[in-house]
């Protein structure tokens, strides 16, 4: 069935896009350190902010040090991060979520209007007050991501589950007399899960670009880190003199966060069975 | 609008003050092992730490501290600023009014933009126009702010030098300056949200587009224009409004990044300023007035909904 339904993925023009840009990332995340040309740490002074060319190709920043190198280095602070965030996010969002469905009534009332009060917070703002709090760093700022995600997760989550719950085929499950258990587990549950899988994908598109921005405003990945966000950050100052030092981080963020975007819809269309031909 | 809905969402309204108040402070108070620590740093003396705790009530049990915050903050008192020493509300409202004027321009242009772009690609559907907002609204989305401004720098200030590439000046002070310095921050903030809006915009012309009562009105042999802007626009920019009331808060998260790259001081950026010296007064009075802020907008939003569609049940 999964066979079945990366085909389908892969037949959407968005969903080969995605994969295929999120696959290079996954390389580089994986071997990028392997793979970079020379050492991200190594400074040269005589090479500082050496233009892209033979030498250096993406250029060589405030400290000669290769951008290329960092950039590829810097995959694996950036990326994998902010995956984890949304997948503790999706997971603590779900189990609201559905206990909100499950319980229904007066208890799911209560749950879900506190769940509208915490979004009257903004995602960042709640990011950086949790962050101000717990400490600057990467792990502190992707579980203030994962906290800030939770309430919107759970929504959607408890949304999907009510719709599922509502369709024919569950009713005729429970007029078949199956067991709750089945209900939920072979009944529902499959069918719960795709809308938030594409939910999910598209979130680490937000969680890339909320985790590079808490890096950016200094309360995420600290330097010498090779992190996105971060060079963005370093490289400001200079923009006038080098801007390929900011170019090469700020683009592949966005290359990033357009591939999640890209594998999501992708997925919406492979999974919606009204689309298929 | 009847008596009993209008009480219900003041209710709400009064709700979500209670989480997000309970929220901000159990982050800002609670959650850091030991405020006082916080405050004067990790080399303080142990009497300077006693004095401080019965200064600020750290003594006190936790849920004592959050009644006396709640308490003066409903009275508009979030206390004094540990950095300036001045009282933090009046300055986080002029702040305050400094973003909304940021705010207002963004949501001005991206409702001009964002419309029309939704409209002409919902009319050229599968066509290469549509095809064309379709790849802006990706990209759109996929730019975090501090990217989207810096690459606008690069442009329109550093190599085009076109406009100044950051600073503030109120309005009142020079008209022309104040306006030109706002041009970058405000089409960086609303970049996002008329990718997202003309996405809305574009499914909801299409559906709308296919309803019975749009093929009653053009078989009735009203010209196009006319279907297109009396009968099937209104119908297709209602469930916009709760779209661009929930953008919102992004619009919020987006100005704190604007107004800390532009140097624009507005709350965003004096929210930053109370992080990183962790001023927790300013922190929580910044907190609060932006949660209030989305609050107020997506009940007015609501109001508006109601208001427009005589469909609505209210309930």
């Amino acid at each position: 069935m999964s066979d079945n339904l990366l085909r389908r993925l892969w037949r959407t023009k968005q969903g080969r896009i995605g994969a295929i840009v999120l696959g290079l990332a996954a390389l580089l995340c994986l071997f990028g350190p392997n793979l970079a040309p020379q050492n991200p740490e190594a400074i040269d002074f005589l090479g500082r902010f050496r233009p892209p060319g033979a030498q250096n190709w993406l250029g060589a920043d405030q400290l000669g040090r290769d951008v290329l190198s960092r950039l590829m280095t810097g995959a694996r602070s950036t990326i994998p991060l902010a995956l984890l965030a949304t997948l503790l996010g999706t997971l603590a969002g779900a189990v609201i979520g559905t206990l909100s469905a499950y319980l229904g009534g007066r208890w799911d009332e209560a749950i879900m209007r506190s769940i509208d009060a915490v979004m009257a917070v903004p995602g960042l703002l709640l990011a950086l007050l949790l962050v101000s709090s717990l400490g600057k760093g990467s792990l502190n700022a992707a579980l203030a991501i994962a906290i800030a995600f939770t309430p919107g997760m759970a929504r959607v989550t408890r949304s999907v589950a009510l719709s599922v719950r509502a369709q024919d085929y569950v009713k005729a499950a429970i007029a078949r007399g199956e067991r709750g258990s089945f209900i939920v587990l072979r009944e529902m549950l499959p069918n719960v899960i795709g809308p938030v899988v594409v939910e999910t994908t598209i979130r680490v598109a937000f969680a890339v670009m909320l985790f590079a921005t808490l890096s950016f405003l200094g309360l995420g990945a600290q330097p010498p880190a090779s992190e996105w966000g971060l060079m963005v950050a370093e490289a400001r100052r200079f923009v006038h003199q080098a801007p390929w030092i900011i170019l090469a981080p700020a683009i592949a963020i966005g290359i990033t966060a357009i591939g999640f975007n890209l594998l999501g819809d992708g997925l919406r269309d492979a999974l919606n069975p009204r689309d298929e031909r | 609008m009847p008596a009993r809905w209008l009480i219900r969402r003041l209710l709400l309204v009064s709700y979500t003050v209670l989480v997000v108040s309970l929220l901000v402070f159990g982050i800002t108070q609670v959650l850091p092992a030991d405020a006082a620590v916080a405050l004067l740093g990790e080399n303080a003396t142990p009497e300077a730490l006693a004095a401080i705790r019965l200064r600020l009530g750290l003594n006190d049990p936790a849920w004592l501290q959050y009644l006396h915050w709640l308490g003066a903050a409903l009275g508009g008192d979030f206390g004094t600023s540990m950095r300036t020493g001045q009282s933090v509300a009046p300055m986080m409202l002029v702040a305050l009014s400094r973003s909304l004027l940021l705010a207002g321009f963004a949501l001005v242009l991206m409702l001009c933009i964002a419309v029309p772009l939704g409209i002409w690609a919902a009319l050229r559907q599968g066509k290469a126009a549509d095809m064309v907002s379709g790849m802006i609204s990706y990209v759109g989305v996929s730019l975090p702010e501090f990217v989207t401004a810096t690459l606008l720098v690069i442009c329109f200030a550093d190599r085009l030098q076109w406009l100044p590439a950051t600073g503030y000046i109120p309005p009142g002070e020079d008209f022309a300056g104040s306006m030109i310095r706002l041009v970058l921050p405000v089409v960086t903030v609303s970049l996002m949200m008329i990718a997202h809006v003309a996405r809305m915009v574009r499914s909801e012309m299409i559906d709308v587009l296919h309803t019975d009562y749009i093929r009653a009105a053009r078989l009735k042999g009203l010209s196009g224009q006319r279907v297109l802007l009396r009968h099937a626009l209104p119908n297709a920019l209602l469930p916009v409004i709760t779209i661009v009331a929930l953008d919102v808060g992004y619009l919020l998260g987006g100005i704190i990044v604007v107004e800390e790259i532009f140097a624009i001081p507005g709350i965003g950026r004096q929210l930053i300023i109370a992080i990183n010296t962790r001023d927790l007064p300013a922190i929580q009075a910044g907190a609060m007035i932006m949660a209030l802020t989305y609050a107020v907008a997506n009940t007015i939003a609501d109001m508006a909904y109601a208001a427009l569609d005589r469909r609505i049940r209210y309930e």
